[in-house]
């Protein structure tokens, strides 16, 4: 999974997971979701939540953190063993962004990162696109997180 | 006075921010959650969008903390199911000031919760020389008046 052409549809990694504590889950509330059932553990008790839930950004930001970690260790990978690495360009958005289930004080979640679909662009010969939907699961094998990912990366063999 | 789904209208428009996006604030976002370069300290010389700029996900987190002081604050909210799309349209710099002006395009009781209704919206955000950087088709829950005995809201 390095260049366009490693890509394969189907092709399913684990990323890491993540453990959400009730303090980063409020630090995190403070800054950029202040909503009371992400902000305060009695405020969310009496919410339809009933209890302290992370804001659907920060388990977005995490699956981010853990993908750009990723993808540096396999990068660093490639250096090592004195190989090429591909470049890619700056993702366009995101798609089909779900939150099926709330993520809970204490819940680990694990991400994965699957390979969708692969295109070729008419315009571009030197990359090609590369649709991925990433996912976070918690410790009781329960969707939380789904979303779909286009990221242009760099053709080995370019084209025109 | 809370305002819950019935309250709102298709066409409601609501203007918020402004909120400086300094250079601190993009690497300490970046360092929490996007360590690339471009967003650490200003990208790699081969760079294909060169200095630094804010990761997405930071602009779309500021998105959402205005869209809390803006419209969410003293309301039913109970938060989203999902998000439709998420368009990055214009790299966000140290020192922009970006607002956000959101506009209500759906609104549907839901068909399985009778206490319960989802309003669609897309917001987009500019900066200070009126650029659009982001754009979001969402949807948020909001609890029904009529469900406010079934809560126990006095």
């Amino acid at each position: 999974m390095n260049f366009f052409e490693d890509h394969v549809i189907g092709a399913r990694v684990g990323i890491g997971s993540h453990t959400f504590t009730a303090d980063a889950i409020k630090a995190f509330a403070v800054q950029f979701d202040p909503q009371p059932f992400h902000l305060d553990e009695a405020a969310a008790a009496r919410s339809h939540f009933g209890g302290l839930v992370a804001s659907g950004w920060h388990t977005a930001a995490i699956c981010l953190r853990l993908l750009v970690e990723d993808r540096h260790r396999r990068q660093a990978e490639l250096r090592r063993r004195g190989e090429a690495v591909a470049r890619t360009g700056p993702s366009p958005g995101l798609r089909n962004l779900q939150w099926p289930r709330p993520v809970r004080a204490g819940d680990t979640i694990a991400y994965a990162h699957e390979v969708v679909e692969l295109r070729l662009l008419a315009d571009r010969g030197d990359v090609g696109l590369r649709v991925a939907r990433n996912t976070g699961t918690n410790q009781k094998g329960e969707l939380v997180y789904s979303v779909l990912t286009s990221t242009f990366i760099e053709r080995r063999e370019k084209q025109g | 006075m809370v305002r819950c789904y019935e309250d709102f209208s298709v066409g409601e428009v609501v203007e918020a921010g402004p909120v400086l996006v300094t250079a601190d604030a993009i690497k300490a976002f970046a360092a929490q959650f996007d360590p690339q370069p471009m967003h650490l300290h200003g990208g790699a010389p081969d760079a294909i969008l060169g200095g630094l700029f804010a990761s997405g996900m930071h602009t779309v987190c500021l998105n959402m903390r205005l869209l809390v002081d803006g419209f969410l604050r003293d309301t039913s909210s109970m938060g989203s199911p999902g998000v439709d799309e998420v368009r990055y349209l214009a790299p966000v710099r140290a020192g922009d000031s970006l607002t956000m002006r959101l506009e209500v395009t759906g609104l549907r009781p839901s068909a399985s919760r009778a206490d319960l209704g989802f309003l669609r919206f897309t917001s987009e955000m500019r900066n200070g020389s009126g650029t659009p950087v982001l754009r979001i088709t969402a949807t948020l829950i909001f609890a029904r008046r009529e469900a406010d005995g079934a809560t126990g809201t006095p």
